[in-house]
């Protein structure tokens, strides 16, 4: 049934339209802040369009050997928690998806894994255990503490509990191990799970900030997001250390120097996941779903 | 001869029941030889999963006993001195705690309710949409701020809200007078409430958008024959239709009323807003980590973590009573 175009149809899409340029705008306005002059930034000058284009805050960048330093370590520590996260994952969804009768001490290992999701130490015991284990400032302190993603190990074994049992005993039948019956059956079944679960790691890695925050002591160990973060700490400081000019005189100040190179920073380090933009979409959408609708 | 036949026939069958019988049990000996195999095979795979959860889940939870002690580094947690409850009396003795606790609670509430009214408003609208493609893009651009994390968006909205930001520049043009967002305490924890909203409208939507589409046509046509309006259809049939998901989202986000964002409070606060915007998980991080008492960190962290477990448990049975679903 057609419906024609009436002032109710007119008001729904203008509200969606101005949510999603909600989102839109504030964005744009970071890139053309980032490819505009420090003086039209300061002036306030710089909407939606870059003003007096200029690529001088990226030619700075490229020269900012810590942004890269930073930067690597992100990368790094993403491809590392990417695998060990995925063989942890595996690892421990496999057993647990069979039932009871055929991995007698299921009920203890899941016992073990669900309080650990649902009760925690809290940030200083964990602190703690981080510095008596000598990881303070450096690169595992990032890695290890997340090793085991406990809502992605159960969203695998629910999907792995669905792979059809007839598949598993015929293997079974032919000789195939539980290994075997692993690589062969599960693994390539569950594919979309998998993307789904390592998305998680990806992204929650990439914009985590809070383990280089705590487990940190020296900036050039900080990973990408704990460092932009410092940068506009460092200006808060600054404004609560000064007491001669008012702060509003001094912010804008320290805009002048600084606010196009940090709205260039925010957008070099927005591009890796604008790069897996279409995946995260996908199985993003496909992991919530199963997650909340499937039990 | 009958008779003859009958006991041969006999005899043979039981010969093959015993056969059977045989050939049956030695089946199930050899199964349960592979089961046995397979139980190690099973427990070396979890092995390292479990250790690490040990070591990086339980060893914090060994380290609360901090909570009842004068902890010392030096001394660890062995050697420090028991308090009892000392660290808990004077905790709540302190005018800040309550403060906080206000603060947390304010603002997670705010962000529960909100979090679930406005994706639910934005699904129903974006199903109105009817324009070719419109739609996914709509959804691509919405999407993306859930991605992005705090320290990003921080800065976005402090570029926003600023006294002369964005913002406060479109006030002026208006004619209104310019807010400080970000530095009154009226304002903070709304601004907290709003921008975290802004930022998972998009993405919450998401499954309550699958929840529309699960609904029958057929109920729609049957509610357009009788003659109702648009906003009856939504309150009569969408509405209905959803609420199963509705009530399933408020009460998994029940669990999380004590932890109201530090990424986001972080990025967003500083000490003028501490009135207003100093939450739990920032205030452990500052009297445990920067000011390195790590006792009453640990206490705070302590009351935190119970409070969280007793709600999953309250949570999970309200599941289970009004939608015949449990989560664990």
């Amino acid at each position: 049934m057609k419906e024609k175009f009436g002032i109710r149809q007119f008001t729904i899409y203008t509200i969606v339209i101005l949510l999603t340029l909600s989102c839109l705008i504030p964005m744009l306005n970071v890139v053309s802040l980032s490819l505009s002059s420090s003086a039209a930034v300061a002036g306030n000058k710089v909407g939606l369009w870059p003003v007096d284009l200029t690529m001088a805050a990226y030619e700075r960048i490229v020269n900012d050997t810590q942004f890269w330093r930073s930067f690597g370590i992100s990368v790094f520590r993403v491809f590392a928690s990417l695998i060990l996260n995925l063989f942890m994952i595996v690892t421990l969804a496999y057993p647990l998806s069979k039932s009871k009768r055929f991995f007698h001490a299921r009920g203890l290992f899941m016992s073990i894994i669900l309080f650990a999701m649902l009760f925690n130490g809290g940030m200083i015991p964990t602190y703690l255990i981080i510095k008596n284990l000598g990881m303070i400032n450096s690169i595992w302190s990032l890695i290890l503490p997340g090793a085991v993603p406990i809502g992605s190990v159960i969203l695998v074994m629910n999907f792995f509990r669905g792979v059809p049992k007839s598949l598993e005993e015929s293997a079974w039948l032919d000789g195939a191990n539980p290994w075997n019956i692993l690589t062969k059956i599960y693994i390539p079944i569950s594919l979309p799970s998998l993307a789904t679960v390592s998305l998680f790691s990806i992204v929650g890695s990439w914009n985590d900030f809070m383990s280089g925050l705590i487990y940190m002591t020296k900036i050039e160990n900080y990973p990408l997001m704990t460092y932009i973060q410092s940068l506009s700490v460092n200006i808060a400081e600054t404004l609560q250390n000064s007491s001669g000019m008012s702060s509003e005189q001094l912010q804008s100040l320290l805009a002048v120097s600084d606010s196009n190179l940090n709205a260039a920073k925010i957008v070099v380090a927005i591009v890796p996941l604008l790069l897996i933009y279409p995946f995260l979409q996908k199985y993003f959408v496909h992991g919530i779903v199963v997650g909340a609708v499937k039990e | 001869m009958e008779q003859i036949k009958k006991t041969v026939k006999k005899s043979i069958f039981k010969k093959d029941q015993h056969f059977y019988l045989a050939m049956e049990q030695k089946k199930q000996t050899v199964k349960k030889s592979i089961f046995k195999k397979d139980q190690h095979f099973y427990l070396a795979m979890m092995l390292p999963g479990i250790a690490f959860l040990l070591i990086f889940a339980y060893g914090p939870m060994f380290g609360l006993f901090m909570a009842f002690q004068d902890f010392v580094p030096a001394k660890g947690v062995f050697g420090s001195d028991f308090v009892g409850l000392d660290n808990f009396k004077y905790l709540f003795n302190l005018p800040d705690i309550w403060r906080v606790a206000y603060n947390t609670i304010f603002i997670a509430v705010g962000k529960i309710v909100l979090n679930t009214i406005i994706p639910i408003i934005f699904a129903i609208l974006l199903n109105e949409i009817r324009v070719k493609g419109m739609k996914k893009y709509m959804q691509t651009i919405v999407y993306l701020p859930h991605f992005l994390s705090w320290v990003i968006l921080g800065s976005v909205v402090v570029n926003l809200f600023n006294l002369d930001g964005a913002v406060n520049q479109l006030f002026e043009v208006v004619g209104l007078d310019s807010i400080n967002f970000l530095g009154s305490n009226k304002v903070f924890p709304h601004l907290l409430i709003w921008t975290d909203v802004w930022k998972g409208f998009g993405y919450n939507s998401i499954i309550f958008l699958a929840a529309i589409t699960s609904i029958d046509p057929g109920t729609y046509e049957a509610a357009t024959m009788d003659g109702a309006s648009w906003w009856q259809k939504v309150r009569h049939v969408t509405l209905p239709g959803m609420m199963p998901f509705i009530i399933l989202m408020t009460i998994l986000a029940l669990p999380g009323i004590l932890s109201a964002g530090f990424d986001q409070v972080y990025n967003l606060y500083s000490p003028p807003v501490y009135a207003s915007g100093d939450v739990l998980d920032t205030y452990i991080y500052r009297i445990g980590l920067i000011g390195r008492d790590y006792s009453l960190g640990t206490a705070v962290g302590l009351i935190r973590s119970i409070v969280g477990l007793v709600l999953i448990y309250v949570s999970n049975k309200i599941a289970e009573k009004s939608t015949n679903r449990v989560m664990f």
